[in-house]
């Protein structure tokens, strides 16, 4: 892949766009229908491929990469007349009564969406899901790190879907970096921190808006009266689900050290009960990406200075390591460094839950905040005293699902969001219209010189928001 | 000294002074006094500025400001609440809510044509969303500076709201910092600068920039008033207004008549001597003003063309028959100067405003709902006025920003509030109904895939085609049934 053939690729899509073809609600839905038949019609050579890359399993694959999709489809279809709809409902003042006002949502042009590894399917098609509702035409970029998703996705999506309008280019790095030159009208990324950078110091240049879906070490707070039970669940169902490689898994939990002694029973007959005895024969986890991520991941567990109490045990050929737990982890620690990615729960104690939010607040905003709490109170401060993305109380992961929720980062861990109406608006342009009556000419000509001062306070009060007024409030 | 201010404004918000609503809403009804206290001093540092005239002021400025704070004061405690959103089967016992949350310490970057409304709207929304700003507003626009540097310390919280003034170097030093907002309104050459300062943090940003508005005028429509409302728009602070019309597209049949039109409103606003009159403004300063005259070289104004260097004065000024290639057709004219170019008809004027950049606003005058419709239709810009210019800037329900390279990013109103808020999406669920998750967990199965695809579906109620004929057809047979067997009963008995 060479730069030439990009730009001949963007050209065409652009030209497309130009025609206005993606514009009417038909051709969108028609498209979003293809789309939801290329991933019914082949699930099962998407499990395989899924499973080949990262050794996903079934279940997961099913969960958390295709029925996703399919729910975000539906959506969008079932949403998408009132979402193209112009908004009329906002509210007018008395200079602008006889005046139709309303917000359009129109496409932006060609936009480029570049996916992940970790979950290759729906890190893609959510945001072409948005991007094709929302009437623009797109460039995909899949991860060539899972190449046979990457390879299936490049096979499937000319197949089902309008070949001037959406293309699939494949490539490492470079290919990217040169890919990046080229003009796009938005560009979604999701990744890393240090990618991201480099893709908005791209964009500068053509002033493209960008969404950035980046990650971060997200805490899990357990903390006041608790069922432990349950909690020691939830966390090991959303730590270790795609085996921790996911950007809003629990990175590490911030506990007293009487929970931690209770919870650590608890986490063991968890894992227990999920995987069996011997998690490595269990066919309901993963495997880690890459050799150099297994690698990655071994060289922090051996530079920690916490002490390893479940799991540890690793094999280097089928990339496998054990659902690991810590204790006496220290905030220096090479654990508490980068975001883990992986299957290794470092808890760290603290004395109140004061200490713990103060500790998180010393850090980077993350992706994901959790806190485990039967205690309002103890819910509400962390809420009202941190920032993060997005949050979820006595649960993990589970509030990407919701597609009336946002789902993005803030600060370092991304901006913009997307999922259900939010990818809408992300790829679209909201653009004010105010259509003027012909009528009130006479009212016209207050604005217009020779001033003076009798017309000035006409006018000021013709335009002067009031509080509680029969014109001027603003519905919501 | 600009790393100083941002670090005390830092540790202010740090240390939670911003957040209490009742903050917040004091500090915009202090701003709000500084304002209506202060409106000579403004009116004289505008005048000493740009030559505005004193109606101008809250014209333009000041009548638009105060209501944004009035509207900022008084939905406040709404825009700051949880909003609730739709769940599914899984999370229905659950509370699922967006939180708008403040972001931390913004930049806010001003500009020199409008520098109060342009610098103090984008504060509203950074004080109501609960942040810290770092106000700088442009250097150009010295005397309205000095002034603000002065004033805000005395109405605002001092360390929160810090100003920094200076020139490039200073704005330089500032964009190093690290800020979790950057708001810029000014050129688009800068925007660039400011968005690959902002990259190196990942710091998300708001560019207001601008870009050549076009302005459309369909051959049955009412001149008169067509051109007067043009004029006004155009000529208003001098044409240094970021939405002006930029040129005009018209038929040749009526080009002449669009210059009648234009010239006779120029004569009733201004006088037969624009330059004499006190309510026409000037050129903000020598470079701007040899910039534009640069622009008039080899062209010859139908109305206007007069200049003086010593005042910064530019007639108005309107140039017809002016060809695509000429270079007032290159870049923003950004004065005023207002070039006619003649289209064949509609295609043609969506055609030639489409080769171009998107712009900030785009302008169509006609009686014809079909030309509007696709008009709007068949082009995009950052905002819109039918049958009027600038207008769609002054109602704060609408969203004003750009688009392409006239902008990214939208304020006024509510918009300004969510713009520098962080929305974060929460979900709090209960530790009970833990027999529904029980199937999500390992070890896995068919049955119990099945039924979390069930329990994950969105919306919760199926109104799909397919449903809709199942119950349909359901309740006529039950109904038939119901029918039937009441038949049965009654002969019976």
């Amino acid at each position: 892949m060479n730069t030439p053939l990009d730009s001949c690729v963007i050209d065409r899509l652009r030209a497309t766009f130009r025609s206005g073809v993606t514009f009417p609600e038909q051709f969108r839905m028609t498209q979003l229908q293809n789309l939801l038949s290329l991933v019914e019609e082949n699930e099962q050579l998407i499990q395989d491929a899924l499973h080949k890359d990262l050794h996903k399993p079934k279940f997961e694959s099913v969960l958390s990469e295709i029925q996703i999709t399919l729910n975000d489809l539906y959506f969008a279809m079932e949403n998408l007349r009132t979402w193209m709809q112009p908004e009329y409902n906002i509210g007018k003042n008395l200079a602008t009564r006889m005046d139709d006002c309303f917000i359009r949502r129109e496409p932006l042009g060609v936009v480029l969406i570049i996916g992940a590894w970790n979950y290759p399917l729906h890190l893609i098609l959510l945001p072409l899901v948005a991007a094709i509702a929302a009437g623009n035409c797109a460039i995909l970029k899949p991860s060539e790190i899972c190449q046979a998703t990457e390879q299936l996705l490049a096979e499937l999506i000319p197949k089902y879907l309008s070949q001037d309008c959406y293309a699939v280019l494949c490539g490492g790095a470079e290919d990217t970096k040169s890919l990046l030159k080229n003009k796009f009208d938005h560009i979604f990324y999701t990744g890393s921190q240090v990618v991201a950078r480099s893709i908005l110091l791209a964009a500068a240049p053509h002033l493209t808006p960008v969404t950035l879906e980046l990650g971060g070490k997200s805490p899990c707070f357990i903390y006041g009266h608790i069922d432990i039970q349950k909690a020691a669940k939830r966390l090991c169902w959303s730590k270790f689900f795609n085996t921790g490689q996911s950007c809003v898994a629990p990175d590490y939990v911030l506990c007293t050290a009487q929970t931690r002694d209770a919870l650590l029973p608890a986490l063991r007959e968890t894992l227990r009960t999920f995987y069996g005895p011997d998690p490595g024969a269990s066919l309901d986890i993963g495997r880690i990406v890459t050799p150099r991520h297994w690698r990655r991941l071994m060289d922090m567990l051996e530079k920690s200075k916490g002490k390893v109490v479940i799991g540890g045990e690793s094999r280097e050929e089928d990339r496998y390591i054990a659902p690991t737990v810590l204790v006496d982890v220290q905030e220096s620690d090479a654990l508490m460094q980068e975001e883990i990615f992986g299957p290794i729960l470092p808890i760290l104690t603290i004395e109140s839950l004061e200490e713990g939010i103060d500790y998180i607040n010393r850090q980077e905003k993350p992706l994901a905040l959790y806190v485990f709490s039967d205690e309002t109170s103890v819910v509400t401060t962390v809420l009202n005293n941190t920032s993060s993305g997005g949050f979820c109380g006595n649960d993990g992961i589970v509030h990407m699902a919701l597609p009336g929720l946002p789902f993005g980062g803030v600060g370092a861990s991304g901006m913009g969001s997307y999922h259900g109406r939010w990818g809408f608006e992300t790829f679209s342009h909201r653009r004010g219209c105010m259509n003027r009556s012909w009528l009130l000419e006479r009212v016209n000509v207050l604005r217009y010189p020779p001033y003076s001062d009798y017309n000035l306070g006409w006018l000021r009060w013709a335009t002067t928001f009031k509080k509680n007024s029969w014109g001027g409030c603003s519905v919501m | 000294m600009e790393k100083q201010a941002v670090q005390r404004a830092r540790e202010a918000f740090l240390a939670g002074r911003p957040r209490p609503l009742e903050f917040r809403v004091q500090q915009l009804k202090s701003l709000q006094r500084m304002i209506t206290d202060r409106q000579g001093e403004i009116a004289t540092a505008l005048k000493q500025d740009i030559n505005r005239s004193q109606y101008d002021t809250p014209l333009f400025e000041l009548i638009g400001l105060e209501n944004e704070i009035s509207l900022a004061v008084s939905k406040l405690a709404q825009w700051a609440a949880p909003r609730p959103v739709e769940r599914n089967l899984l999370t229905i016992s659950d509370q699922a809510y967006i939180q708008p949350e403040p972001l931390g310490v913004v930049l806010i970057i001003g500009a020199w044509n409008y520098p109060w409304a342009l610098t103090l709207q984008p504060l509203v929304g950074a004080i109501a969303a609960g942040n810290a700003a770092v106000v700088k507003p442009s250097e150009l626009s010295e005397y309205s500076a000095s002034l603000l540097k002065a004033l805000l310390p005395r109405y605002l919280d001092q360390e929160l709201y810090p100003v920094v003034c200076g020139g490039v170097s200073e704005t330089q030093e500032l964009l190093r910092q690290r800020f979790d907002h950057v708001f810029y309104t000014g050129n688009s050459t800068v925007g660039k600068l400011v968005m690959e300062a902002a990259a190196r943090h990942l710091t998300p940003v708001t560019l207001e920039l601008g870009g050549k508005s076009p302005c459309y005028i369909d051959k049955d429509v009412d001149l008169r008033v067509a051109c007067r409302r043009i004029t006004w728009g155009k000529f208003v602070n001098c044409g240094q207004t970021c939405i002006a019309p930029d040129y005009i597209l018209c038929e040749p049949s009526i080009q002449n008549r669009v210059v009648e039109g234009i010239r006779q409103t120029l004569l009733e606003f201004y006088g037969p001597d624009p330059k004499s009159s006190p309510d026409y403004s000037r050129i903000i300063n020598q470079r701007h003003f040899n910039r534009l005259m640069t622009l008039l070289e080899g062209y010859t104004a139908t109305v206007g063309g007069q200049s003086d260097s010593s005042q910064r004065y530019i007639a108005p000024t309107v140039v017809k028959d002016v060809p695509p290639q000429a270079r007032l057709m290159q870049e923003e004219i950004f004065g005023p100067l207002l070039p006619i170019v003649t289209v064949s008809d509609i295609d043609d004027a969506i055609h030639f405003i489409n080769e171009r950049e998107k712009p900030l606003a785009l302008y169509v005058f006609s009686s014809n709902k079909k030309v509007i419709r696709r008009m709007l239709a068949e082009t995009t810009s950052g905002g819109v006025t039918v049958n009027d210019v600038i207008m769609h800037y002054t109602l704060n329900s609408l969203p004003f920003g750009g688009v392409g390279q006239s902008g990214t990013g939208r304020y006024h109103g509510k918009h300004t509030f969510d713009q520098f808020s962080h929305h974060r999406a929460c979900l709090v669920k209960s530790l009970g109904m833990e027999d529904v998750n029980m199937v999500r967990y390992p070890p896995q199965n068919r049955q119990k895939a099945r039924r979390v695809r069930l329990a994950m579906r969105t919306p919760l109620v199926d109104f799909s085609r397919k449903t809709y004929i199942w119950a349909v057809t359901a309740t006529v047979f039950a109904f038939g049934l119901f029918v039937t067997l009441t038949a049965i009963l009654c002969t019976c008995l």
